[in-house]
């Protein structure tokens, strides 16, 4: 790309009131890491495709005169794009996103840092039973980083979980486990998961020990 | 048959099958949509058909099955053309009379509608107050066409308007004339469809895509499953207008496969038209190409949702995308894709025909056009309606619905599916449009209308809405998959009596997080089930959460079934008839319902005789104790009765 | 079910991997159910990852994993029918065939399902056996109902 290609392509946008200067095609997220400024993500990973679903990353754009919230990681930048990182009401729905998660993972050490700085109260509500927050990072790294596919996605809605191929997690996931440490509630569920799914396909197959 | 290479040799095929049919001879049509299906449409139409031949009327009857009619509740339908007498809830065995009595042109009292509050009989369809105050421009033809036949609908003048377009009109002067009619998607938000057009035909990119979306998942709604298996061609001719417009050579139409009649009649209408040369290679003559298929839904509601129901075109699951890049723009595998609704699809021909003037004489200053209603749940005439935008709610559900059944309140109505809301007995004058609907907390969706009455719970409602909805989300982002599974656990506490004080305060802040922070719009939708009935029925949360007790009857745990001893005759029906045996009672003595037994099915309301009415539902206070054993022997009342 | 049933649909489609979910709502009406090898053999002749087969076989309404019973039950859970009382309807099947929604009887005699709309919102509470619809149901008349299966 030449010189004259960057300049076309370049976008100023305003971040919690700093000027920030960012390519074409980057997401609102990208352009506040290159500024140093920190938006919290559950589901990102600069390694995969972005993905949109925790949500935690909403943050404040000024539009047609009001403000939209819109998910930082997947938002692309646009010319004088005006862009609050922190409001009450980003704040807000925050927290009431952390302790939802919180449910599922009382224990995960980034839900609870995220909860204190946010405000999030973990016993909202009732522990849920999976500790699965759906972030995706381990289908996802399977999928794009290391092109196994060993584990996906299963059902739906409220009953939507992961779940590991056993004939492909029997071959590949003992040298691997590489997903384990994206795991935000510490790799609970999927080294569970794992362990549920191999049990069915090879009762011999030992986990525990190297979990 | 020949290929059909341009407008002239179109209207010359429409002028031949014209002639052929002549205009004089009787023919009776019978509603064979899926609702009369169901009702043995199938069994009646034989029954004709074979009286015909017996009766040796061949020559001068001829029955012509067709889609909806939209009276279901009267289903099945029977029309004697030309005169137009209707006959409602035909069964086989009324065939023999009825083929009878068209030959000697008599009409059959039974069969007509009778005006409830006259008892006057009404004989003509067209003054059946159901259809009567209707405005049909897209939903009339279905009465009068078999939808399997392309003939039928070339007579009614078939695809004149893709002649016109193809002949007569630039792509741009297309898109010009649909921004002009104001039409507005039907399926739910209500974009104006003229610019989603306008956005994908001046999108770059040489390969485009137009899509049908039949996904039709509004539970109680069914208006597009009735357009497609009732008229396929009319939403055909729509799509290949749309596509000339944008500069589209592919097109896809999604249908759910719980709709196999939809499925097979749109099968047939392709393969029609591709025959005769209303798709294919140079339409007409035009030198535009065109092809449509058909993708059948597996079932997922999320899938009416467009990022969503493309991701599904693809091979994939149903998950939506993220729509800061509109679907115009890059939709389907990444191109610019205009998906409408089946509705809005089967008005572009209308539109094309008439001119945008004509259309825009229906409706209001943002709404305009018709639109059709499934109008059902406490309705005496349940069934779909075609009305112009701008009519009231009372007058839909009064004057064409015919109110509530059996003496019962009106209490709301819930428009727009589970991305609705309901909208109270004080808003009944409110007039129907995107706009309006919108104001009032609801929705217009895609026209589901589902009348309630004084035994309808809203909190039940909300609790239902929710319930479906944490099934039906996709379950990909936090703010709905979680936001549903906490409302939802919090309604059911409420309509279980294990509400407590701040639920709704907790409510409505799961609201506003997944209003504002679902990544589509079955997730920023989700809430209006809860906010509207928390907007206009406050009290009977209150109720529930405070009182335990369910103003509407109908939580089960909040309620009592109780045999009242004053009214008891003891006729051992309900004790017969209880599942639970929960009854105690025998002859001659006032019965019992043993509250610890009862399962609360309803089943001695259902059963007691209505002169006694002896059993009642009771709530948010203690059932009385049951009278001394001594003292149940039961008093006659005077000669009503006999010994049971 | 025998791996050529499956070849031929996937014949039929040309193997293609756009066709994934229409392939697979053949099978499911061929066989009424979607056996693991089936999809494993999907999954090999498409070139589809097993965890996309997998996902949408468990996404989708209309595809089961496990083996139906003999009679399949909808009941219609549709707003219409919910407010003309479908779940005393659907009470007293889950009461009389002891099955909750999704499951099926160990005589594999009935498979009950719940349904979003049946569309025939004219007849409600509506419930569907074997493709046969029964309008205006009570719980007495659902039990009568049932009982003509066997």
């Amino acid at each position: 790309m030449d010189e004259g290609m960057k300049n076309m392509s370049k976008i100023l946008l305003k971040i919690d009131g700093k000027d920030v200067e960012a390519r074409e095609g980057m997401t609102i997220l990208e352009a506040a890491q290159s500024a140093g400024i920190d938006i919290p993500t559950l589901c990102h990973h600069e390694k995969l495709e972005p993905y949109g679903a925790c949500r935690l990353c909403n943050v404040e754009v000024e539009m047609r005169g009001g403000t939209k919230l819109v998910a930082a990681c997947l938002y692309p930048v646009e010319q004088q794009l005006t862009v609050r990182t922190r409001s009450e009401k980003v704040d807000r729905i925050r927290k009431m996103i952390l302790q939802l998660l919180l449910a599922h993972a009382p224990n995960s050490r980034e839900l609870q840092r995220l909860g204190n700085e946010y405000g999030a109260d973990k016993d909202r509500f009732e522990k849920e039973s999976s500790f699965c927050i759906n972030c995706g990072l381990c289908v996802r790294y399977c999928a794009e980083v290391k092109k196994l596919n060993a584990v996906g996605f299963v059902s739906r809605g409220a009953t939507r979980e992961i779940s590991f191929v056993p004939e492909i997690a029997a071959r590949e996931c003992d040298q691997c486990k590489e997903c384990f440490p994206l795991c935000p509630t510490e790799a609970l569920q999927a080294a569970y998961v794992l362990a549920e799914a191999l049990a069915s396909f090879s009762p011999s197959f030992g986990l525990e020990s190297k979990a | 048959m020949e290929q059909i290479k341009s407008p002239t040799e179109l209207e010359e095929l429409r002028q031949g099958i014209l002639t052929q049919r002549d205009p004089h001879k009787r023919y009776i049509t019978l509603c064979s949509g899926s609702a009369c299906h169901a009702s043995e449409s199938k069994l009646v139409a034989e029954g004709i058909e074979e009286e015909i031949r017996r009766q040796g009327l061949g020559a001068e009857v001829e029955v012509r099955r067709t889609g909806c009619h939209g009276f279901c509740e009267r289903g099945p339908v029977v029309v004697l053309h030309p005169e137009g007498t209707c006959y409602l809830q035909v069964k086989p065995e009324d065939a023999p009379e009825l083929v009878a009595q068209v030959k000697e042109n008599k009409v059959i009292e039974r069969l007509l509608y009778t005006d409830h509050a006259t008892g006057e009989k009404i004989a003509l369809e067209s003054e059946i107050p159901f259809y009567k105050n209707q405005q049909r421009i897209l939903f009339g033809s279905n009465s009068n066409i078999d939808p399997k036949s392309i003939d039928d609908y070339l007579a009614i003048g078939g695809y004149a308007a893709l002649a016109k377009a193809l002949s007569q009109m630039t792509p741009e002067q297309v898109v010009r004339e649909i921004k002009k009619s104001s039409l507005r998607g039907r399926g739910g938000a209500g974009f104006p469809t003229g610019i989603k057009w306008e956005g994908s035909r001046n999108a770059p990119g040489e390969t485009k895509y137009v899509i049908v979306n039949a996904d039709e998942g509004d539970p109680g709604a069914y208006m597009d499953r009735a357009l497609l298996e009732g008229n396929p061609h009319s939403v055909l001719e729509g799509l290949t207008i749309g596509a000339y417009a944008i500069g589209s050579h592919e097109g896809y139409i999604y249908v759910r496969q719980e709709y196999p009649l939809a499925v097979e009649n749109v099968g047939i209408a392709i393969k029609q038209a591709e025959r005769y040369g209303f798709l294919g290679k140079n339409i007409l003559g035009s030198g535009f190409d065109f092809t449509v298929k058909v993708h059948r839904g597996a079932g997922a509601f999320v899938c009416g949702e467009s990022s969503a129901l493309m991701t599904a075109l693809e091979g994939k699951p149903g998950e939506p995308r993220s729509k800061y890049i509109r679907s115009n723009i890059k939709g389907l595998w990444e191109r610019p894709s205009v998906l409408n609704n089946v509705e809005t699809w089967a008005n572009v021909p209308l539109i094309i025909d008439n001119g945008a003037d004509w259309f825009t004489q229906f409706g209001t200053e943002t709404s305009k056009g018709t639109k059709i209603f499934s109008l059902v749940g406490k309705i005496a005439n349940t069934g779909l309606v075609e009305v112009p935008m701008g009519i009231t709610v009372r007058d839909i559900v009064f004057k064409i619905g015919g109110g509530i059944p059996g003496g019962k309140k009106f209490k709301a109505v819930q428009t727009g599916g589970p991305s609705g809301g309901c909208l109270p007995e004080k808003l009944l004058d409110l007039q129907v449009g995107y706009d309006e609907l919108t104001r009032a907390g609801s929705m217009m969706g895609s026209g589901g209308m589902i009348v309630m009455d004084e035994d309808t719970c809203m909190v039940d409602i909300a609790r239902y809405f929710l319930d479906f909805l944490a099934d039906e989300s996709c379950g990909k982002c936090v703010p709905c998959r979680e936001g549903i599974r906490q409302m939802l656990k919090i309604l059911t506490n409420i309509t279980e009596g294990k509400g407590k004080e701040g639920d709704i305060e907790l409510l409505q802040e799961l609201c506003e997080v997944a209003k504002e922070a679902s990544l589509c719009a079955l997730g920023t939708s989700a809430p209006n089930p809860v906010q509207s009935t928390l907007q206009h029925f406050r009290d009977e949360y209150e109720a529930h959460i405070k009182e335990k007790r369910c103003p509407a009857l109908s939580c089960k745990e909040l309620i009592a079934y109780h045999i009242d001893p004053d009214k008891c005759q003891a006729c051992m029906i309900c004790a017969r008839n209880c599942p639970s045996e929960a009854i105690l009672g025998g002859r001659n003595k006032i019965h019992i319902i043993e509250q610890e037994k009862c399962t609360k099915c309803g089943t001695c309301l259902d059963v007691c005789p209505a002169r006694f009415s002896a059993v009642t539902k009771i709530s948010g206070q203690p059932v009385p104790l049951p009278l001394p054993e001594e003292e149940r022997t039961v008093v006659r009342k005077a000669k009503e009765v006999g010994v049971s | 079910m025998d791996i050529e049933r499956v070849d031929r649909i996937i014949d039929k489609h040309r193997g293609e991997a756009r066709a994934l979910i229409q392939i697979l709502l053949e099978i499911q009406s061929d066989n009424r159910w979607l056996p693991k090898e089936a999809l494993t053999r999907v999954s090999e002749r498409l070139q589809v990852p097993m965890t996309r087969v997998q996902h949408i076989a468990t996404f989708y309404k209309a595809f089961s994993t496990v083996p139906k019973g003999r009679h399949e039950v909808h009941v219609c859970m549709g707003t219409a029918c919910h407010v003309r009382g479908a779940q005393r309807v659907l009470d007293k099947v889950q009461d009389a065939t002891g099955i909750q929604p999704g499951e099926t009887d160990s005589d594999l005699r009935f498979s009950l399902e719940i349904v979003n709309c049946l569309g025939c919102c004219a007849l409600g509470p509506v419930m569907e056996i074997d493709g046969k619809t029964h309008g205006r149901m009570s719980p007495a008349a659902t039990v009568e109902a049932l009982n003509d299966y066997e």
